[in-house]
């Protein structure tokens, strides 16, 4: 589909600005040059930053004085980093996959079926996307507490099993999409709901459960008060609960030595993963945004 | 057929219609559509439902886990009237929110509109004023606290160079907030793709009806762009003053980790921290939900507010004017 630097949408828009001169767009570009600039800085002070030895953290120099790769070593024996890592990408993927199936089902409930209660109960989804989640976040936790939980990793995806509205909401536009003939082939075909939902529905939406997938790994990778509710050991922790938690044990007003260094490694590697992931599934986040924005 | 369309035409009864959609139930279809249904209406009851009831439930009481629970009725209410950090934390909320909103818009709005006049390197471009959106919130509010340092940080090093010195961004309290504000905007991106392609799909003919009247490029942004992309300015309005009003990663990181719980400026107390902390740090449960309750409220009188007053201000194509 749509290569990188092309932009997604090749409106009216797009095809009158083609026949603009470059002399004409230069000023803009310019511009937007020096905007990238100060927005990409910050992540060339982190790197430069995580590359230096103690002493010359903040002289803020772009291109270190001293290079110290070490610290990329030191960091995985200062901290747990590796655990966290794992449990970050254990609970985030499951998160995600969880999320990603229990959506569509209800999705495509919505979608193709009539049933009573129909409007009454997508209502209910709708409201649920206003709901803000500090009204919830008390009984929930009180849920866990007695299931004697509240001090495990299972809160932090467990509730994925039963969908989320942002995504079911997101999902029922795509599958309201596909031509209902398709579903009644198959039903001629003698396929049970079930099937055809797994073998028509599911691959036809496939860009949907995508976006679904990616955003909530994102939104799961950089969590932080779910993790700071109910994780207790630093065994447990995941990468956002970590940093936070190394913040404190490395800063000198704590009692450490402000090894800013293996803080600022730290940081580059749980933005990696975020950056990759993004460099692969660029198209789907921006499409996922810009199908956001159309309900509107 | 004439008499058969006839009787279709009168409205059935209440007694039928009761009966039908009763009879709705006894069809298989309605059996498979909550069975596909049944994981999320278990999930809703169990974790959204029922948990509503449990806190407007929890809200005139004095639960707290460890001690004997007692009905306080509106007790809690009424202590957040006289809690002097409800107001301040809402204060503060509502100003950072009031500075947040505007600015965000605006920088997307800017950098969207000049992207959308370019067709070289626009991909490129627009893949950077992403890549912050990606970034881990806790790793935001870190590089805030380490480039926002009055002491070293790096943004009043680089403000020294043009002549100015920096104000110390963590501890005057009138910096704060400002502060804050350009730590969220710059995950700009997320917007300003969303208006680069609201821009985008602007009919053509309607530029080119504006220039052929004359109309200079700023009339043409005012009177053709922003009305033709409102719809999504309105939604993104409504979107970041509902994100603004539930901050709680980047401050809770930059000033309430366990190094700065001792100098934490009061000028960064936002409404959710002191909620969360109010829940999970002195577990005063009911109290913590009578102000999940209040937060909720006036995200619903905000956004109501902000409908009603957009009316105006929207335009949807299609619609009458």
């Amino acid at each position: 589909m749509a290569t990188p630097d092309v932009p997604p949408i090749r409106g009216p828009w797009y095809r009158w600005q083609r026949g603009i001169p470059f002399a004409k767009q230069l000023p803009f570009v310019v511009l937007l040059t020096v905007f990238s600039v100060l927005f990409t800085y910050p992540f060339l002070w982190l790197l430069s930053s995580s590359l230096k030895p103690r002493a010359y953290v903040f002289t803020n120099r772009l291109v270190p004085e001293r290079w110290r790769f070490y610290n990329y070593v030191e960091i995985w024996h200062a901290a747990p980093f590796l655990r966290w890592f794992w449990n970050s990408m254990y609970i985030d993927v499951l998160a995600a996959l969880t999320v990603t199936f229990a959506s569509a089902l209800t999705a495509f409930a919505f979608a193709y079926f009539r049933f009573p209660l129909r409007n009454f109960l997508f209502g209910c989804v709708l409201a649920t996307m206003m709901l803000p989640s500090m009204v919830t976040m008390i009984p929930v936790y009180l849920i866990w507490h007695h299931l004697g939980l509240s001090n495990s990793q299972y809160p932090l995806w467990a509730s994925n099993l039963f969908g989320s509205a942002f995504y079911i909401f997101l999902q029922r536009q795509f599958f309201l999409g596909i031509p209902r003939e398709y579903f009644e082939a198959a039903r001629m075909d003698g396929d049970s709901y079930f099937t055809m939902f797994r073998r028509i529905a599911l691959p036809l939406a496939k860009p949907a459960l995508i976006v679904t997938f990616l955003f909530e790994f994102k939104a799961k990778w950089t969590d932080l008060m779910t993790p700071l509710i109910y994780l207790h050991g630093d065994k447990q922790f995941t990468i956002p609960r970590g940093l936070y938690a190394l913040l404190g044990e490395f800063s000198p007003s704590a009692g450490g030595n402000g090894d800013y260094e293996l803080i600022m490694a730290a940081l580059v590697l749980s933005t990696l993963p975020m950056l990759i992931l993004f460099a692969f599934g660029q198209r789907y986040f921006i499409e996922g945004i810009t199908l956001q924005g159309r309900k509107g | 057929m004439a008499v058969a369309a006839e009787r279709r035409k009168v409205a059935p009864g209440p007694r039928t219609r009761a009966r039908r959609w009763f009879g709705g139930f006894r069809e298989r279809d309605t059996w498979w559509a909550f069975a596909f249904l049944s994981p999320w209406l278990f999930g809703f009851v169990v974790f959204t439902a029922g948990p509503m009831v449990a806190s407007a439930v929890l809200s005139f009481t004095d639960y707290s886990v460890i001690q004997t629970t007692h009905n306080v009725g509106l007790a809690n209410y009424r202590a957040i009237g006289t809690d002097p950090y409800v107001l301040k934390s809402l204060k503060n909320t509502l100003i950072m929110t009031a500075m947040y909103v505007p600015a965000d818009m605006l920088l997307s709005l800017l950098l969207a509109s000049m992207l959308a006049r370019i067709t070289r390197l626009g991909g490129f471009f627009r893949t950077i004023f992403y890549l912050p959106v990606m970034t881990p919130t806790v790793a935001v509010g870190s590089m805030y606290l380490l480039l926002f340092n009055g002491n070293y940080g790096l943004v009043d090093k680089a403000l020294s160079y043009i002549g100015i010195s920096g104000p110390f961004w963590q501890s005057d309290p009138n910096w704060i907030k400002p502060g804050i504000v350009v730590m969220l905007i710059w995950q700009v991106g997320t917007n300003t793709v969303l208006y680069l392609a609201a821009i985008k799909n602007v009919p053509q003919h309607l530029y080119e009806a504006a220039e052929m009247d004359g109309a200079s490029a700023w009339r043409r942004f005012k009177d053709v762009t922003l009305p033709m992309i409102s719809p999504t300015l309105f939604f993104t309005f409504i979107i970041l003053t509902i994100y603004g009003l539930q901050l709680f990663d980047q401050i809770y990181t930059a000033f309430y980790n366990p190094s700065s719980q001792n100098t934490a400026s009061e000028s960064s107390l936002m409404y959710v921290i002191y909620l969360f902390q109010q829940a999970f740090v002195y577990f005063h449960l009911g109290y913590a939900s009578a102000l999940a309750w209040l937060i909720f409220g006036i995200i619903m009188i905000v956004t109501i507010v902000q409908v009603l007053a957009s009316k105006r201000f929207v335009y949807y194509e299609g619609s009458p004017k």
